[in-house]
């Protein structure tokens, strides 16, 4: 029993030392009504690098959203232009939809972005890791927050 | 009893209205999504880089092979009357094997039990030209996979795997390609996932591929694992996709942005 115990006191400092190929602990949250008002990391993220991550391929966005990056030839029209995000929602919506966007709609195709768990056939590269760290949701965040009209 | 039949009726609507299976009056092979450059490469045979696999499958057909010695054409005489329209109906339930099998299994079937020599390799020149050339003979025919009973239930495993949700963008093919095909994903159309036209020339490729490479380009597009080739669940996504499209015309070789 307390063998047990120990063993799982270790495991998530184990799985933090083995790196990228093991499972990635998350932060834990606190979800309020439709928002997640608190920070993941404990502070505020970076808007410039947030709008940087946005148009980054890898990052997904602008497969199916559109925005204000002029510079983008290729944006998707799969879901709302983001355009005027921080005047529809506060950053704690912005948030949680980022996060799980799936608790707000069941049935979105928008992924979520910070969830690890209720996924198949995660491909090896991927498994166990959130599509994007904490600190990349605060930085998306902080310049969805910026784009009001 | 009433208020439980509404609610059945709306659950039927709105899963309908989630995930709707293309009206066959809506339904478009991919050809339609391409620009006028791509298409006119697949209108012409000596412009469509793919009839050079044609070509090539065309000399395999007739060339000899195996410890049997034999050449596809000593059984099969000329793939112009005996190959025609049989692409149009694989994936085929092979009784032997008890499963279905695509058209490539079904040449490598041929290689190692009546020619006895080794199977291609999936995606080798090889496979890829033979294929293309039995598949072209059925170049402009409706698509008629899926008449044989015993695929219904690899058909409903197929078209299980076509919804299911999966990998670290947790989507699913029908929510792309069912209910999102007239859209478009970053600068490229999301077409209908229609098979009509493999193997075909991708200009992104700079070669032939097969509809299994497709696949799985897809799948891990969308981060999950992709099945290896040959493996059953790539097979019973071909049926599905084929008996899908069934009466749309046949394009081997189609060319693909
Ligand atoms: C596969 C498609 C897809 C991807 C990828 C995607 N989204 Fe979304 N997103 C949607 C859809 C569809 C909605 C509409 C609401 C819904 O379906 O829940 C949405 C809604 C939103 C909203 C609310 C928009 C509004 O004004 O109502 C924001 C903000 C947002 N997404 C930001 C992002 C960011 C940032 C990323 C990348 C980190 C991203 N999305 C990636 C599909 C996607
Ligand atoms: C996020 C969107 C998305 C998802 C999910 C997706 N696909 Fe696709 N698929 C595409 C796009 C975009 C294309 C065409 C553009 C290209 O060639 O890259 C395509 C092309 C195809 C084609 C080629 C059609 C042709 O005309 O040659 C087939 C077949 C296909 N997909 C099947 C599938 C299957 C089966 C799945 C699920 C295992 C799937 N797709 C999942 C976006 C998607």
């Amino acid at each position: 029993m307390a063998r047990a115990a120990f063993i799982a006191l270790c495991a998530p400092v184990l799985l933090t030392v083995l790196g990228p190929a093991a499972a990635q602990a998350l932060r834990p949250y606190t979800v309020a009504g439709d928002a997640l008002p608190q920070s993941l990391t404990g502070t505020r993220g970076d808007a410039t690098r947030g709008r940087a991550l946005i148009v980054e391929r890898t990052s997904t966005c602008i497969l199916c959203h559109s925005g204000p990056f002029p510079e983008q030839a290729f944006q998707g029209d799969l879901a709302p232009n983001l355009s005027g995000s921080g005047s529809r929602w506060s950053e704690g919506q912005l948030r949680l939809r980022l996060v799980d966007a799936s608790r707000l709609n069941a049935s979105t195709i928008m992924p979520s972005y910070y969830r690890v768990d209720g996924l198949a056939r995660v491909g090896a590269s991927w498994r166990g890791k959130p599509i994007l760290s904490a600190e990349q949701i605060e930085d998306i965040v902080a310049y969805l927050a910026t784009l009001r009209n | 009893m009433r208020i439980a039949g509404c609610i059945a009726i709306l659950v039927v609507i709105t899963g309908a209205a989630l995930a709707a299976d293309i009206p066959q009056s809506d339904r478009r092979s991919g050809t339609s999504f391409m620009g006028p450059d791509s298409k006119a490469m697949q209108d012409d045979d000596t412009a469509n880089p793919g009839m050079l696999w044609v070509l090539d499958g065309e000399a395999l057909w007739k060339r000899k092979a195996g410890t049997a010695d034999k050449a596809c054409a000593d059984c099969h005489d000329d793939a112009r009357t005996s190959m025609k329209g049989v692409a149009a109906r694989y994936p085929a339930f092979a009784r032997a094997l008890g499963k279905p099998i695509d058209l490539e299994q079904r040449i490598n079937l041929c290689r190692s039990n009546h020619q006895q020599a080794t199977p291609f390799a999936y995606e080798s020149h090889e496979l890829l030209a033979l294929t293309a050339f039995v598949a072209e003979q059925s170049r402009g025919m409706p698509i008629a996979t899926g008449d044989d009973p015993e695929l219904a239930p690899f058909i409903e495993r197929g078209h299980a795997l076509f919804m299911q949700r999966q990998g670290q963008l947790n989507l699913g093919c029908a929510n792309c390609h069912n209910d999102n095909w007239d859209r478009k994903l970053a600068g490229s159309p999301i077409t209908q996932g229609q098979p009509t036209g493999y193997p075909l020339y991708r200009l992104e490729w700079q070669s032939l591929g097969s509809l299994q490479r497709r696949l799985r380009a897809c799948i891990t597009g969308i981060r999950a694992q992709a099945y290896d080739y040959g493996s059953p669940e790539l097979v019973e996504l071909e049926l599905y996709l084929m008996t899908r499209a069934r009466g749309m015309t046949m394009e081997t070789p189609a060319v693909r942005p």
